[in-house]
């Protein structure tokens, strides 16, 4: 069981980092080994943000092995030479935590796949996120505790998808924690709720086309198919449908880019999704509790049937 | 005490695709030996008067909390019962074995009105998945609409949603009726056993999958039917017991039953069907 909640606010902008935040711990029971959050900020657009860890967060029920922080910080060495071979200049710099930052930078590319290459080469080094907009935070812990962590609740944004994860099937730990980003591509971030049973079978065949896997969770293939299908020259949305038959399992996700919010529902409706839907507002989450975390009042909410596929614009 | 398994109402209920109607909770009392009548007791239900009024907001609660309150107060006589700010909590008004008049003014989460038995229920809101789940007698009405595994092993009792109800609507149930005003999602009626499901709406794919026995009226579109489910001839007894059902539901009164299509179990289970009532009950 895992909890998935996200929103998008349509004409205007509002605090989502904490509303996603209120969402995710109403989700809380749903599991807290790990919790993520992928925000679509208020940004100028100019430059890139490329949220990436050096290491692991080796707290309490972290299945990682503990480094010493003078190796987070030979990699971080090595990403900064990296990124200047690149020809990305670094615009601002925070390092969150010890194993976490945040660059803001200045690179002048389309298809991110080389640049994510190269940083990603570094053992220990992923990169959890990179857009202009997007900015994928994920860490050990439930919703606040993550929230706390990372000083979520002033973000402002259009849009935003989370998860709130009990680790079944791969370890806890960052790099299997969700959102996931959607690699190579700029913006986009996935949250599952479910299990996908062909995902041996997928992960072959799109390793064998170039795309890359940085954890053995399932929930990463959808991140994977669909960039993948959005590089053979689909959409959002033509991608998001075609996982329905191309993914085997039982799953409810929702996929973000940098100006929609789309949600999945496998063909057996076997995984659960309460949807509110208004001409400025669509918050959806596993439970309705989730929803009433941001919309106290009586609302009008549904289930998406099985098979379904949405896709809202900002 | 009436005994209802008269020769005629069994024919009747034979020809509905039903081969009887004697799995459902406390209406059980009804086949019972009068002898038995101490075991129609349930312990710790309350003589309650349903002009005896109250609200209780529970949006400060623990659904724990808000339930032990209700209890409380039907052991004071309250019969009519109005939740406020439900707010989507999950199991609430769970496990009631009383007569009781009980209102929520707002939407439930999941699990609301399980395994209860009498109370008639009016929810102005939304409900979350597997609502009244194992319901044995009473009414619920749902205003809005509800998420899937409606009604899941109910064995008795109406449960109808104006709505629309996600899938597995009547999963596993045993008894009882189930009415839906809008549609329902994939696997209605999987493996259900007994009972009746009415959805005036369409329907999604694998409609009656596994179904045991009961039977399925369909007013809209089939997305497909499930393996075990076949098409019947909906007779003027259908019809007829349609028109009131719907009408004490207070949902599509107008409604052209006429127009229905009617889903019974394919196959036969081994034995099934040659219990006497008692080991039916026993059985399950």
């Amino acid at each position: 069981m895992c909890g998935i909640a996200g929103l998008i606010h349509r004409g205007k902008s509002s605090n989502v980092g904490s509303e996603l935040q209120g969402m995710l711990q109403a989700l809380k029971h749903r599991g807290e080994d790990s919790t993520g959050y992928a925000l679509y900020g208020d940004t100028d657009g100019k430059n890139f943000i490329m949220r990436f860890k050096v290491g692991e967060n080796v707290g309490e029920g972290s299945s990682s092995i503990m480094e010493d922080v003078s190796v987070y910080d030979a990699r971080k060495k090595i990403v900064d030479q990296y990124l200047s071979e690149l020809g990305a200049k670094i615009v601002k710099e925070e390092r969150v935590l010890p194993y976490s930052l945040r660059y803001e930078l200045a690179y002048d590319a389309k298809d991110l796949l080389e640049f994510s290459q190269k940083i990603e080469s570094i053992p220990g080094v992923e990169i959890l996120s990179m857009g202009k907009s997007l900015e994928v935070i994920k860490d050990l812990g439930n919703a606040q505790m993550v929230c706390d962590r990372y000083s979520l609740d002033k973000v402002v944004g259009t849009h935003a998808i989370g998860h709130a994860r009990m680790a079944t099937e791969s370890g806890v730990d960052i790099k299997s924690a969700h959102p996931f980003w959607g690699y190579p591509f700029s913006d986009v971030s996935v949250v599952h709720n479910g299990q996908l049973t062909n995902y041996w079978n997928n992960r072959r065949l799109l390793e064998n086309k170039g795309m890359r896997f940085m954890s053995e969770c399932d929930s990463e293939l959808i991140a994977v198919y669909i960039a993948q299908k959005m590089r053979e020259g689909a959409s959002l949305e033509e991608g998001m449908k075609a996982s329905l038959t191309g993914l085997d399992g039982v799953f409810t996700y929702f996929v973000a880019t940098k100006d929609s919010l789309g949600m999945a529902k496998d063909t057996m409706a076997a995984k659960p999704l309460v949807l509110y839907e208004s001409d400025d507002l669509v918050a959806m989450g596993s439970e309705e509790i989730a929803i009433r975390s941001v919309l106290p009042q009586e609302i009008d909410t549904y289930d998406p049937y099985d098979g379904e596929v949405k896709v809202w614009q900002i | 005490m009436a005994n209802l398994k008269t020769t005629e109402n069994k024919t009747k209920s034979q020809s509905m695709g039903m081969h009887s109607e004697v799995l459902t909770g406390r209406t059980q009392q009804k086949f019972f030996n009068p002898d038995e009548g101490e075991n129609l007791y349930y312990f710790g239900t309350y003589d309650v008067d349903f002009n005896k009024r109250t609200e209780l907001d529970v949006k400060e609660m623990t659904a724990a909390d808000a339930n032990k309150e209700i209890d409380n107060l039907m052991s004071q006589g309250f019969g009519t019962i109005v939740i406020k700010n439900p707010q989507g909590k999950h199991s609430l008004g769970v496990g009631i074995l009383n007569k009781l008049n009980l209102i929520f003014e707002g939407s439930l989460g999941y699990f609301g009105m399980g395994s209860c038995d009498g109370p008639t229920v009016r929810i102005n809101g939304r409900v979350g998945w597997s609502c009244a789940e194992n319901l044995m007698a009473g009414k619920v009405v749902i205003e809005k609409n509800a998420g899937s595994c409606f009604g899941a092993a109910i064995r008795g009792g109406d449960l109808i949603c104006k709505g629309s109800v996600g899938a597995r609507t009547g999963i596993d149930m045993k008894g009882g009726t189930i009415i839906v005003g809008g549609d329902a999602g994939a696997f209605t009626g999987f493996m259900m056993q007994r009972g009746r499901i009415i959805i005036l709406g369409d329907v999604g794919i694998n409609l009656g999958d596994s179904m045991y026995d009961g039977t399925i009226f369909i007013g809209g579109k089939i997305g497909s039917f499930g393996s075990d489910a076949i098409p019947a001839d909906l007779t003027d007894t259908d019809q007829d017991w349609l028109k009131r059902k719907l009408k004490v539901a207070e949902i599509g009164e107008k409604f052209d039953v006429s127009k229905m299509t009617k889903i019974v179990a394919g196959k036969k289970l081994w034995n099934y069907d040659n219990l006497e009532p008692h080991e039916k009950k026993g059985a399950i």
